[in-house]
């Protein structure tokens, strides 16, 4: 459709939505610009106590260093770590549940006020049990982070699971399929999308438990860095864990987000 | 025409079982279909038109009687029935080549042959261009034909479509009941269609079955001959047959429709 003849005023249009785009993106970065130097500015002359605030020239010296002596690196790669590997197991390990669940409707039916129960409970509150049992390692982190992502998955799988149309099933059935057959020709692919979106949530929920763990047994990672930050009054710290959590984690979401593009090519 | 029967019904009745009771769908029905035929079934909404559907496909097993397809008692799926149902039911998330190539995949028949098979199809009824189009792509009328060549890739022996046109909008269900009526009668495929729209059923079939409200019985099997207009033979011409009118009345009669 793209050799049609376009009119002025279509061409306008566009421009229009393209200012407007432009315009938007212009805003985000001047708040951003305005709001550091702001920040910088009350600092710098005592308008704020930095020993409670910091400043963004302290934050950038704190990066720095923590860059040179090879820190940061270290920190910021056990926590991508074990939320990567919380986050990938919890999702496999719900979807397998979920699938489990649509399987047999006996379980499901067993299984459901436990997982009600379950979800509406707030997951990090296990932490303390479940590092008592697991252990104060990287083992009992991921553990902690899996259990905040997998009840929510096994959730959201299900429900997508269950609402494909009936006849689609039908459909299958006579042309002869298995039950294996439906769930891997309409079930699975039906339940891409539910699974991307509950991929993205899950990023944050492994952030939550992933952080949590590591208050708890603080030995090492970002939740090691705020939590040693806070006891030894260096807010600059503090602060760059923070920052450094939110750039990393936006990452992590905008690569689910590229896959997303990549696999759903119907959407379009 | 043959006489070979392709389905014989013989005396089935369906009860539902729920907790608030039991429901009654279908009783006593007794029909036959043969080689090559189009047998329309009317009946009002919810009298247990796709129960009976269902039955004749295997896919639920009928309270009383049973059901031969080509001679051989209906247990289970059947590779000889082809099932079309109201909404398309293509797949989102696979072209229309692939979602036209599904039944040969369950059924483990993809080879080169069949996909030139299906291709062709396709090609025939002007899908040809939109193979590796994805079906939110395809206009409603384009998508219902897309699932018609779905069910044919398979050569099943009897097609049997449940109200196959209804999602359509007014226009469009005219331009496509004709050419799926054409498509039948080339194909020269034995079918039921189940239909609530009485000229449509008129206009395609060799024989209307009228259903009664539920449970559904048979109240009337009607033998359709329709004077054709001169030239090509086409379903919409046929609605022009001066015997129309008259088989349209005895229906909507049988039909007994009351607005409440
Ligand atoms: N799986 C089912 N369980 C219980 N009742 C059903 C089921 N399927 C259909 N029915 C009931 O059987 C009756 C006939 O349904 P159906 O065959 O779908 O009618 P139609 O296709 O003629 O509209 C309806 O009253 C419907 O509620
Ligand atoms: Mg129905």
């Amino acid at each position: 459709m793209s050799n049609k003849i376009i009119s002025k005023e279509h061409i306008e249009y566009l421009e229009t939505i393209k200012r407007r785009k432009r315009t938007i993106l212009i805003t985000q970065i001047s708040v951003l610009v305005i709001g550091l130097t702001l920040w910088e500015l009350a600092a710098k002359l005592n308008l704020i106590d930095t020993f409670l605030t910091s400043s963004p020239t302290d934050i950038w010296n704190m990066l720095v260093e923590y860059t040179q002596n090879g820190d940061l690196f270290h920190h910021v790669g056990i926590s991508v770590l074990e939320t990567i590997v919380g986050f990938t197991v919890g999702t496999v390990l719900g979807v397998i549940v979920a699938i489990g669940l649509w399987w047999s409707n006996f379980l499901a039916k067993v299984l459901e006020p436990y997982l009600v129960i379950l979800n509406s409970l707030p997951k990090t509150a296990l932490a303390p049990i479940i590092i008592i049992w697991i252990g104060t390692g990287y083992t009992g982190i991921i553990v902690t982070a899996i259990t905040v992502s997998i009840i929510i998955t096994i959730m959201n799988m299900f429900n997508s699971f269950m609402s494909v149309d009936e006849d689609k099933i039908k459909l299958l059935e006579t042309f002869g399929a298995t039950k294996f057959q439906i769930l891997q020709k309409v079930i699975l692919p039906y339940s891409i999308p539910a699974m991307i979106n509950t991929l993205k949530v899950n990023i944050g929920l492994s952030w939550v438990g992933v952080i949590v763990g590591e208050f708890l047994v603080s030995r090492a990672g970002i939740g090691y860095l705020l939590v040693y930050g806070m006891q030894v009054f260096q807010f600059d710290l503090v602060m760059l864990g923070v920052f450094i959590l939110a750039m990393i984690s936006a990452l992590m979401y905008k690569s689910v987000s590229i896959i997303e593009n990549k696999f759903i090519k119907w959407h379009k | 025409m043959s006489k070979n029967s392709v389905v014989q019904v013989n005396n089935i009745g369906m009860t539902y079982h729920r907790l608030n009771g039991e429901i009654e769908a279908i009783k006593n029905i007794d029909f036959e279909v043969y080689q090559g035929e189009i047998v329309g079934i009317v009946g009002p909404s919810g009298c247990g038109k796709s129960t009976l559907l269902s039955i004749i496909a295997g896919l639920i097993k009928p309270s009383f009687g049973e059901v031969l397809v080509n001679g051989k008692k209906v247990a289970g799926h059947s590779e000889d029935i082809g099932y079309m149902f109201q909404s398309d039911q293509l797949f989102e998330w696979r072209t229309i080549l692939q979602n036209v190539l599904l039944g040969l995949e369950i059924q483990g028949n993809i080879d080169e042959k069949s996909i030139r098979a299906a291709e062709e199809l396709l090609d025939v009824y002007g899908l040809g261009d939109f193979k590796n189009n994805y079906p939110n792509q395809l206009s409603g009328g384009m998508r219902q034909r897309a699932a018609l060549i779905r069910t044919l890739v398979v050569k099943p022996n009897l097609l049997l479509l449940d109200e196959p046109f209804s999602a359509l909008d007014y226009q469009t269900r005219l331009a496509i009941a004709d050419e799926v009526g054409l498509i039948l009668k080339k194909e020269k495929k034995t079918t039921l269609l189940v239909t609530h729209d009485i000229s449509e059923a008129i206009s395609l079939s060799d024989r209307i079955i009228v259903l009664t409200n539920r449970p559904a019985t048979i109240k009337d099997i009607i033998q359709i001959k329709l004077t054709c207009p001169e030239g090509t033979w086409s379903p919409i011409n046929c609605r022009e047959a001066p015997e129309f009118r008259y088989y349209f009345n005895k229906i909507w009669k049988e039909l007994d429709v009351h607005v409440k």
